[in-house]
């Protein structure tokens, strides 16, 4: 079973129908002494990094979240999830995040105006590493969709597994052994991103 | 070929009561008026995203575009926007939470623009995209609808220049006018949280005649977030033309939203996008993958 981390942002449905769709099954999980039920876990999330911590402490999933990831367990961030995951972010001041991922999250400054923030879009993700379980069975370039207007910068080039050309190449996901995690949307990318779900899916 | 953001290729659906209105003429579909049935064929041929857009008149019939919203949000699997009749913040956050990607916000944004900024604030940028309807009108006509409008209008004191047109945007279906110049109205949008426009021309609405590319032009240059083009699409030519870069004489659109041209079955997504393809303009063709 698949616990998909409630902290009241944004809408997770659109996350569990689409691993239902793929055969998975997963619950909407909010409280942070039943983290630990689950047998993989998926951070999703939209909005603001601070409300998002801010949310996630109030509901004392912070905690929770770290140790499940160092437990080793399938981990999968998305989009605001994926930044999460990193030390900082420059959004809105500066902010801590849950730190699991060596790195910060900064704000897109493309030199060309034609270049329009967000970045929002279906955009195409080019693999950084090998034999990434996520992308199995996806032809490159695959085309996934965008919306954000920050992105991760790994401290670590090893963490990055795909990037992505906007003012420059950006990493568009990580993958640090069971910790996966993709700045795009794949319960909004059709049918490669069912695919990248049902990966994850099966993971293990 | 150098990979890149595409543009992205949007139709848009009216939705009264429920049902999709203006008949969407797609070959073997059981039921041409339920919005998650068209919405997964426009999924199948890979169109980037949808908008819906509630044309009910009443605020009692609301519930009923919510359960359209939550019905395609768990059986379509692509980015998607309602707009229509938002009021309140609390419009949004019920809307949100049916699962709208984005939501749009039109007259709202002109009576009380204080909603953009807590959607914003509450949903993020990426959320909020205000629609503006912007229609030419002369110098003399502006200058009157400004005295009408004090306050916003005023205070923002658009420099008209030698100008003897204006775009002025209006509400209600073009019907009314509101003193705002539309360039200096998308700027103040986009300061107070817009993080996506969708700018349709009341003059070029309904036409087929092609996208106001002159008004077009102008509000790209002047805000740096992504543009959604609307209004007189009759052909994919007209597409190539509002999305084709400024730098290269065209409008500099991101997006380009249609209706009829689709609904009608006229032009498929996948032949549009063949046609924008092979004119230089990236685009995104559905990928098929095998689970």
């Amino acid at each position: 079973m698949i616990g998909i981390v409630d902290y009241g942002m944004g809408n997770l449905r659109s996350v569990q129908k689409a691993l239902q769709r793929v055969g998975a099954d997963a619950e909407i999980v909010n409280a942070g002494e039943q983290v630990d039920r689950y047998e993989k876990l998926i951070v999703p999330g939209v909005g603001a990094f601070k409300d998002a911590m801010t949310h996630l402490h109030e509901r004392q999933l912070i905690e929770p979240i770290r140790n499940f990831v160092a437990s080793g367990r399938y981990t999968l961030g998305i989009c605001l999830g994926l930044q999460l995951l990193f030390e900082t972010s420059t959004e809105d001041g500066l902010h801590e995040g849950l730190g699991v991922m060596p790195g910060r999250v900064v704000h897109f400054e493309p030199d060309d105006p034609a270049l329009k923030v967000p970045h929002m879009g279906w955009n195409a993700i080019e693999p950084a590493k090998d034999d990434n379980p996520l992308l199995a069975g996806i032809e490159s370039p695959a085309y996934v969709y965008f919306v954000h207007s920050y992105y991760a910068d790994p401290a670590e080039a090893g963490d990055v597994a795909t990037v992505t050309d906007y003012a420059g190449r950006f990493c568009s996901s990580v993958w640090r052994d069971n910790l996966f995690a993709t700045q795009f949307h794949p319960e909004k990318s059709q049918q490669v991103g069912l695919k990248m779900l049902f990966n994850f899916a099966g993971l293990g | 070929m150098c990979h890149m953001l595409t543009r992205r290729i949007i139709p848009c659906l009216d939705v009264k009561a429920g049902r999709v209105v203006k008949g969407v003429n797609f070959l073997g579909l059981r039921d041409a008026g339920d919005p998650v049935e068209v919405a997964r064929r426009y999924d199948e041929q890979g169109a980037d995203e949808l908008v819906f857009l509630d044309i009910t008149a009443s605020h009692e019939q609301r519930d009923i575009m919510l359960d359209v919203v939550r019905h395609v949000a768990e059986e379509c699997f692509m980015p998607f926007t309602v707009g229509g009749g938002i009021r309140t913040i609390e419009d949004v956050t019920a809307l949100v939470q049916a699962g709208a990607e984005k939501v749009s916000i039109n007259t709202a944004a002109v009576v009380s623009p204080a909603i953009i900024k807590q959607t914003a604030e509450r949903f993020g940028r990426c959320c909020t995209v205000v629609n503006i309807d912007p229609k030419r009108v002369s110098r003399d006509a502006f200058e009157e609808h400004l005295k009408e409008n004090p306050g916003l209008a005023q205070d923002m004191c658009p420099d008209l220049g030698d100008r003897d047109v204006v775009w002025e945007i209006h509400t209600h279906g073009g019907r009314t006018p509101t003193g705002l110049e539309a360039v200096s109205w998308a700027r103040h949008v986009v300061e107070l949280g817009a993080g996506e426009i969708v700018l349709t021309s009341m003059d070029a609405d309904g036409t087929k005649d092609g996208y106001d590319l002159e008004i077009t032009r102008a509000v790209t240059a002047a805000v740096g977030v992504p543009i959604v083009a609307s209004g007189g699409c009759g052909s994919p030519q007209h597409m190539v033309d509002v999305l084709r870069p400024l730098s290269e004489g065209g409008a500099g659109a991101d997006a380009a939203l249609a209706a009829s041209i689709f609904h009608y079955n006229e032009y498929s997504i996948a032949e549009t996008k063949q046609y924008l393809a092979e004119r230089g303009i990236p685009v995104r063709q559905a990928q098929a993958v095998q689970m």
